[in-house]
């Protein structure tokens, strides 16, 4: 099952797709350390981390089949 | 009305609401249009701006014949006609760090039809100072969303500093101007709204605390997140609010690259560098946006710029995007970090495509 990464907004202006499935890891940090260094323009990029659609402020234990979403801010109108 | 639950008191406590919209855009037309058809008492409209030709699209109030008169205006005489009733205010100037706190004091809540984060962050702050909810909607690409902040019926309010401490820097993010947008996407952004203002007016419904609704106009599909109190947030009082720069800051915090001199470029003589041997000409675009031009060229998203430097050649690089805004700031990114010249070229691709089709 592994770990489903959602992107959203103008973070798919790097990672170029909406979703991507991942290999299984303990945590959000070891995952966003996998996710950074696939896609290195990420590193200055402004965004939050949601876990199965919670927002999450710290590191979080993952469990197989969890989703994780990289929402960065929106401003137009 | 006979909706269940929707009753005398509903519209009671609507007609009694003031309710004030930042920003009469795409946003903003559909939020006005069915506050004032909910009854909603008073709304105040707060925009600068003239209508152009160019909001058309996705600002729905405004009509050819409107082009050059003042937003907030004809914004006012149209509702007058479809609610005679409703009290507007019409504010025909920008929300600013000096105005906000005594116009929004005035105001129960506020919906956030903005388009740059300067605003969102001084709207932010403001209601959390003054203890009032807002309603703040924002689209991006094909995606929009929406979320009610500082719902302070809440025992502990979650605002926008709870999700962005910090405001992002200029032109990290592109405005909808120039990347251009389905105008139906901020239609539906800015109906959600509305609907969520009548909800926390009446108390009809789910509290929202900070419930972030994404939308994604592509794919058809919307993903909720529920937001919760983030600790690094920084205290957001009078102290705070009168240190806190709103105009939007330069890419980078430490360097101020309105000082860097670039030169501006118009179409005709862009044309000229084509046929030198040698130019080097970068496209700023993003990779989502089109169209794709004929002339030999780089692409480097800005979103990825600072990155991307090493990939640069020392040599003279002529700057485009799509409206020669961005270009400004990619030419004298380029020029402090590479220390090679930069022109931006005025107008952008707009410009050129419109140069070459009248040749």
């Amino acid at each position: 099952m592994g770990i489903q990464v959602l992107f959203f907004g103008s973070i798919t202006d790097i990672t170029l797709v909406a979703a991507l499935s991942w290999e299984y890891c303990a945590d959000t940090d070891t995952l966003m350390k996998g996710v950074l260094n696939r896609f290195p323009a990420l590193a200055n990029k402004k965004y939050f981390l949601a876990l199965n659609q919670q927002v999450i402020h710290e590191n979080a234990p993952l469990k197989q089949g969890d989703t994780v979403a990289l929402m960065p801010p929106f401003s137009g109108g | 009305m006979i909706l269940p639950g929707f009753g005398a008191d509903a519209q009671q406590k609507l007609a009694e609401a003031k309710v004030l919209i930042v920003g009469m855009g795409g946003l903003g037309c559909p939020v006005l249009q069915y506050l004032a058809g909910a009854g909603v008492g008073s709304i105040g409209i707060m925009d600068p701006d003239q209508v152009s030709l160019s909001n058309l699209h996705r600002q729905v109030l405004f009509n050819e014949s409107d082009i050059g008169q003042l937003k907030v205006k004809v914004a006012s005489q149209k509702i007058k006609k479809l609610n005679s009733e409703v009290q507007l205010i019409e504010y025909p100037f920008q929300l600013s760090k000096d105005n906000a706190l005594s116009i929004i004091e005035q105001f129960d809540c506020v919906v956030d039809a903005t388009d740059n984060f300067g605003a969102k962050y001084l709207i932010n702050d403001v209601c959390v100072m003054l203890n009032k909810p807002w309603v703040y909607g924002a689209v991006s690409g094909y995606e929009g969303q929406v979320a009610v902040l500082n719902n302070i019926r809440m025992p502990q309010p979650v605002h926008y500093r709870h999700l962005f401490p910090q405001q992002p820097l200029q032109n990290e993010f592109a405005s909808c101007e120039e990347t251009g947008v389905i105008g139906v996407l901020p239609g539906i952004i800015g109906t959600l709204q509305a609907a969520e203002a009548i909800k926390w007016i009446t108390g009809l419904g789910k509290e929202q605390n900070g419930s972030l609704l994404n939308y994604h106009f592509l794919s058809g599909s919307w993903y909720a997140i529920a937001l919760s109190v983030n600790p690094q947030v920084p205290v957001v009082d009078e102290s705070f609010f009168y240190k806190t720069n709103y105009e939007m800051e330069p890419m980078n915090e430490e360097e101020d690259l309105e000082d860097i001199d670039i030169a501006e470029i118009d179409i005709r003589q862009f044309l000229q560098i084509q046929e030198q041997p040698g130019h080097f000409i970068l496209d700023v675009r993003e990779l989502h946006e089109y169209p794709t031009v004929d002339f030999v060229h780089a692409r480097i998203p800005m979103s990825v710029l600072k990155e991307s430097l090493d990939q640069l050649p020392q040599q003279p690089v002529y700057i485009i995007c799509h409206q020669g805004i961005r270009s400004v700031y990619a030419a004298q990114y380029i020029k402090l970090h590479k220390g090679v010249e930069t022109y931006s070229v005025k107008g952008g691709l707009t410009a050129y495509f419109n140069a070459v089709s009248n040749e």
